[in-house]
């Protein structure tokens, strides 16, 4: 079977470009790790037009519903091992389980955690340490905790978190917070906030599960007993399977305004691209444009 | 005879709303246990399964943990 366009991802991104194609028509095919990619695990969402105030999952289970409204092939908990072109023009999909054959790609596989990379961390990661507040926020009640970052993530993860913990450390390796105004206010002035600035993390502590860190502040290193690890350091594209088509040095794929890559055919739509801003609405707004494009691309050659 | 199945979760977590999603679709009974409101029960997610993740699926004794489907396909035979 050769489907019109086979879809990587379903964050915003991908479910938003799914529905477009699908209702233009298309024979489509959905490949994905996960359902609602990073909104999923998002806290509060305050800024998705139409949504005064609703939380990551539900917004995510939002999506899904809208996706499964039609009728879309959908492959989960399958990750892409690479993309390559096949004959006559068209496009192979190679997975884990399968291979698929397509027209048109969209890439909406969207971005991953950064990794601390500090002794300690692969050893205690689920024992303490953890990428996600939303998840597993709730399990550190009453607990000390530190999270580590200073941008909009961290904030993030401690609006959650000082509901949660009896004490929030958040170890910051620039000289002030970042992030957004609003949030780092409300941040700033939890009484359960302690902000190490100019500090870095250099080793994650324990015994079975995590019972402290080891900070370098002003040349002088300090172990702080925590229990609880919230690593928030930013994200990383999830491109390495798409060595066909061109990337920045960050690993973000590079499009145009039509959300075409360097191989026309294959698109790209959310935060796996170079696109200016990362936010959930500007996600679902590219994978409409790569959608249109797609259809656009298809009708042309035909 | 079904099975004994209980879902370690929060009502926060992602995998644990799809993990639960496909036991309901599969009219699989189980148990969910929330464990940010019951420390019990998190100490004994916390030592059945060597770790804080949610969610983990205890299946007549098979530990799994995270939203495993195909591992959670062989232990529940479907």
């Amino acid at each position: 079977m050769v489907y019109d366009l086979i879809v990587i991802g379903a964050g915003p991104a991908g479910i938003t470009a799914s529905i477009y194609a699908v209702r233009k028509g298309l024979r489509i095919l959905v490949v994905t790790k996960d359902i609602g990619g990073q909104a999923a695990i998002s806290g509060d969402v305050e800024n998705y037009t139409g949504y005064q105030f609703i939380s990551g999952p539900e917004l995510a289970a939002k999506f899904e519903e809208h996706l499964h409204k039609f009728n879309i092939n959908l492959q989960e908990s399958e990750a892409v091992v690479s993309i390559n072109k096949a004959q006559d023009g068209l496009f192979g999909v190679k997975t884990e389980r399968d291979n698929y054959i397509s027209k048109t790609i969209i890439i909406a596989s969207g971005k991953r955690s950064r990794e601390l990379k500090v002794p300690g961390e692969k050893e205690f990661r689920n024992k303490g340490l953890t990428y996600c507040a939303t998840c597993d926020g709730p399990l550190f009640r009453g607990k000390i905790v530190s999270i580590i970052g200073g941008g909009n993530s961290a904030l993030d993860a401690a609006l959650q978190l000082i509901n949660i913990a009896q004490h929030v450390y958040i170890i910051n390796n620039t000289s002030n917070l970042g992030g957004d105004v609003v949030m780092r206010q409300k941040v700033v002035s939890a009484k359960n906030v302690t902000i190490l600035n100019n500090a870095q993390v250099s080793a994650i502590l324990g015994d079975k599960l995590v019972n402290g860190i080891r900070i370098k502040k002003d040349n002088k290193e300090e172990d702080v007993a925590v229990e609880g690890v919230f690593v928030e350091i930013g994200l990383i594209p999830n491109s390495e399977f798409a060595g066909l088509v061109e990337k920045n040095e960050l690993g973000e794929i590079k499009i145009d305004s039509y959300n075409r890559t360097n191989i026309h055919g294959v698109f790209a739509a959310g935060d796996v691209t170079d696109v200016l801003e990362k936010q959930i609405i500007i996600a679902a707004g590219e994978g409409s444009k790569a959608a249109l494009s797609a259809f656009r691309y298809l009708a042309e050659k035909e | 005879m079904a099975k004994s199945v209980k879902v370690y979760s929060t009502s926060t977590c992602p995998y644990c709303i799809r993990a639960k999603q496909f036991l309901a679709e599969n009219n699989i009974q189980f148990e969910n246990i929330d464990v940010s409101a019951d420390h019990a029960k998190a100490q004994e997610m916390i030592k059945k399964s060597g770790q804080m993740g949610v969610p983990v699926l205890d299946i007549d004794g098979e530990i799994i943990i995270g939203f495993d489907k195909e591992r959670m396909k062989q232990a529940l035979g479907i």
